[in-house]
């Protein structure tokens, strides 16, 4: 089964057209012409890693700043430019990466491209509008507090890392949101908002030629900038087990343990995307739509070991395309009445078994067959394509991309039997629990 | 291979000889194809003394039929990279996925199987069993889920099948055995209650063809009708605090029992909905509660028509001391739509929006099989997405002045909030 010819994907565009303008900005243009839409994109290399103390949070807060309204574009209109032809817009920050979405019409392309260039080169950053905007970020930052997975998820990220900006969360640390200014939104705005800095994505029922030239007409004349540096502090080697407890008011105890993972462009990184997809089911690479939704892991070693067995209501494992080292991470939802010390030996005891002997070959080919699988569903969309073509553009660069099927056939069975044994040791790993207080009778 | 999508789709239609229903979309956008066999067979059919039973039926469908042992199904999924996932509505069950075009064949007979022939073995009754009861308590310490349900609750009353918690209750899943499970799926999961909606890169005679095979043999009269009761009506307006424990920010829902989705004025309920809590980050109220006043990350609006009269419920999260805050924000949005309505402009974004976002609907397979499942569930007409547009262009100002006063009344407002114990009092 595992020597199937799969369909030509999507992910080796033959039309894909990529061209430079002259103020650097790149633009990448994939006609898709099976529905009348166009998805725009917009790739800024600017995330939480590119923070200092006392700034956290700042990548993401001039994200939310670059919906309140350009020099052209009042705050009460922008919200309805794409609207009106029946399209969606959004935009999202992460550790490495900052972005903006337009999905709408075919007729929506020039307004789409003229949201984005005055996004990154006109916001305005009103003073009050900054600060109406700081209690919007406590709000969403007090609503993930609400989830115990997520409170946990932060408190693991940043015991595992001690140097590295990949420790603070991509929404910063409250007291930072809290005294932050205009003048920092707006500095760290004009840096990284250069078109030397960005990555233009045009995906759709749209002529390359036609594209290009609206492209050229609305970015052309944005002036470039000096392109930042990116020299995030490198982290040391991890010494030993690293453990954090949340005791908090709740109903449900968590567990995750951490391991520091490779990056992307790290050989090591696809054997690790094979090893997980066996021991927890394969979520493919597309971080916008893969993760919702269970994996396929009813025969996953750590479903098996762990859901199967009664112990845990939930597993899952998260490996994710990162520009350096973050974390390879499984989460676990103990059961009513399971304690957590016993959820963990359970996972360790598999973690251990598959450091000792590695994977089978049956899982070896369904893991590969799994991700296979997966980079044709999560390319099913012009919004999708566009997404994955700009995401690995910023975060690994070019050329990563169209190698991704290439790269996970080649993965042998004795490459995830090695990265197990090497990065799967529990001197390397942190261990975080939720320990619920119950407060009701 | 046509690409139907560009130009509306051209879905094939047909009914079986056992009366199940048969509905094909070919396109080739990618080599996958997503498969979707939906049952009239939701909680609304849970016996009254056991809500949750058609949920925890849903969750022991796929573990074991009569010619496949649950580590079967899971390894012949798992080897194709395909994810079952089988969802439980008030009205449905639904069993979904999207697999490789070159796996269809085999992944039909495994979700088809899986429909007809359960077994529902003891041994995964009782493990999805205890899975559902820590899902019971993920949601009592969870306010968006405490806040929702608590609403629900109070516009439809705690025995109407809008107003249970669809997962049931502990005690609820306590009591439930075996034999209560197998006599739903026998009474409800029935071939004139099935529709397979079938969407990808698979031609149209292929699959039609496939899946007379598959389900040849399966034949059962059709499934008793149950009607949804009107809730009972509401005059006064109503609040609900809900403590939940240690938490950072509190859930309001806010609500109204609204129409059916059958219901002559859908359209114009819809639109003034979008204007109300939709257009943008969410329409006037978050134009209001977030941009304005800046006191929220989200707020907005959901209208959910059904086969019985849906609600309208406004949803936002805020600081438990903006508690009051935000309902007085809601109350002076709400109220003022329902007192004037909106205006000509509002009106022509939003209908311009719904009509452009039909494309947007139809992005992917799976978006296309849910528009094909709904259109054949309320009997909207294969061709429905190109009759959308008409619908929402006819839907005139006074219109939508007449929905937003008939259901917008502050005054007759059902409120819960769930958050921390000290502030989760609201006005």
């Amino acid at each position: 089964m595992d020597a199937m010819a799969l369909p030509a994907p999507l992910i080796e565009p033959r039309d894909l057209r990529e061209v430079h303008l002259g103020n650097g900005l790149k633009v990448l243009v994939q006609p898709v012409h099976t529905a009348p839409l166009v998805s725009v994109w917009c790739w800024y290399r600017v995330g939480s890693r590119d923070e200092t103390p006392g700034l956290t949070g700042v990548s993401h807060w001039v994200e939310h700043m670059n919906f309140k309204g350009t020099t052209n574009i009042p705050r009460d209109q922008m919200k309805g430019i794409v609207e009106r032809f029946g399209g969606m817009w959004n935009g999202y920050t992460w550790i490495d990466q900052t972005t903006y979405l337009e999905t709408a019409g075919r007729d929506a392309l020039d307004q789409m491209l003229f949201i984005e260039a005055e996004r990154m080169s006109n916001g305005i950053y009103d003073p009050a509008e900054c600060e109406s905007e700081r209690t919007v970020i406590i709000s969403e930052l007090q609503g993930g507090e609400n989830d115990p997975d997520q409170l946990l998820d932060s408190e693991v990220t940043a015991t595992a890392f001690r140097a590295h900006p990949y420790r603070h969360p991509t929404i910063g640390w409250i007291e930072d949101l809290r005294r932050m200014s205009r003048d920092d939104l707006y500095s760290h705005y004009r840096r990284y908002y250069i078109p030397n800095n960005a990555t233009l994505v045009i995906v759709g029922d749209v002529e390359v030629d036609e594209a290009l030239r609206l492209a050229e007409r609305r970015f052309g004349g944005i002036a470039p900038g000096p392109i930042p540096l990116r020299n995030a502090a490198p982290e040391p080697p991890q010494r030993g087990e690293r453990r954090v407890t949340i005791e908090r008011p709740g109903t449900t105890a968590y567990l995750k343990v951490a391991w520091h993972a490779p990056a992307a462009t790290d050989p090591d990184f696809f054997p690790m995307l094979v090893l997980d997809a066996v021991l927890t089911g394969a979520k493919g690479t597309n971080i916008w739509s893969s993760f919702r939704g269970q994996p396929p892991q009813r025969r996953a070693r750590l479903y098996t070991a762990l859901v199967e067995s009664g112990l845990a209501s939930t597993v899952s494992g998260a490996l994710l395309p990162t520009a350096d080292p973050f974390l390879y991470t499984l989460s676990l939802t103990a059961m009513k009445g399971i304690p957590l010390s016993a959820v963990e030996t359970a996972v360790f005891e598999e973690v251990e078994r598959v450091r000792t002997s590695g994977a089978l070959e049956a899982e070896m080919a369904r893991a590969r067959r799994q991700l296979r699988a997966r980079t044709v569903f999560e390319n099913d969309s012009v919004t999708n394509i566009a997404h994955q073509l700009g995401y690995f553009e910023t975060v690994t660069g070019p050329g990563f991309y169209t190698a991704l099927r290439d790269r996970i056939d080649a993965v042998t069975p004795d490459q995830v039997a090695d990265v197990a044994r090497r990065r799967l040791s529990r001197q390397f790993c942190t261990v975080g629990w939720f320990r619920p207080q119950e407060t009701r009778p | 291979m046509t690409t139907a999508v560009t130009r509306g789709l051209s879905p094939v239609r047909s009914r079986l000889d056992n009366g199940s229903v048969v509905i094909v979309q070919e396109n080739a956008t990618s080599p996958a194809v997503t498969i979707l066999a939906t049952f009239l067979a939701g909680s609304l059919y849970d016996p009254p003394d056991l809500p949750g039973l058609a949920h925890l039926a849903g969750r022991v469908l796929d573990r074991g039929t009569a010619l496949r042992p649950a580590e079967v199904i899971a390894e012949q999924l798992d080897d194709r990279g395909v994810a079952l996932r089988v969802s439980t509505s008030r009205h449905t069950t639904s069993l979904g996925c999207t697999c490789l075009a070159e796996d269809f064949d085999d992944v039909l007979a495994i979700v088809l199987d899986v429909a007809v022939r359960p077994v529902f073995p003891e041994e995964e009754i009782d493990k999805r069993r205890a899975e559902i009861i820590t899902m019971l308590r993920q949601d009592e310490d969870n306010p968006a889920v405490r806040a929702a349900e608590t609403l629900f609750e109070m516009l439809y009353g705690a025995a109407h099948p809008y107003g249970r918690p669809a997962k049931g209750s502990i005690a609820s899943l306590e009591r439930m055995e075996r034999a209560d499970i197998v006599a739903l799926h026998q009474a409800r999961m029935r071939p004139a209650a099935l529709t397979l909606t079938v969407v990808g890169d698979v031609a149209a005679g292929h699959a039609l063809e496939r899946a007379a095979v598959e389900l040849q043999g399966w034949a059962a009269p059709p499934p008793a009708p149950v009607a949804v009761e009107a809730p009972p009506p509401r005059s006064a307006r109503a609040v609900r605090a809900v403590s939940v424990p240690g938490k950072s920010q509190t859930d309001i829902a806010y609500g109204f029992v609204a129409i059916r989705r059958l219901d002559p004025r859908y359209y114009a309920y819809w639109v003034m909905n979008n204007i109300l809590g939709q257009f943008g980050l969410g329409g006037r109220l978050a134009d209001n509660i977030r941009e304005r006043q800046g006191m929220a990350y989200y707020a907005f609006s959901a209208f959910d028509p059904s086969v019985g009269e849906g609600p309208l419920v406004v949803r936002a999260g805020v600081d438990p001391a903006n508690v009051s805050r935000a309902i007085t924000a809601i109350d002076h949005e709400v109220g003022e739509l329902g007192a004037h309505g909106p205006t000509a402009g509002e009106l022509e974004e939003s209908r311009r929006y719904l009509i452009g976002s039909i494309a947007r609907m139809l992005e992917t397979n799976q978006g296309i099989a849910t528009f094909l499942q709904t259109s054949e569930q309320f009997n909207l007409g294969l061709d429905y997405d190109r009759q959308l547009p008409r619908h929402l262009g006819a839907v005139t100002l006074e219109e939508v002045r007449a929905a937003a006063a008939e259901v917008l009344h502050p005054e007759q407002a059902a409120i819960a909030t769930a958050g921390p114990a000290r502030e989760a009092g609201a006005a």
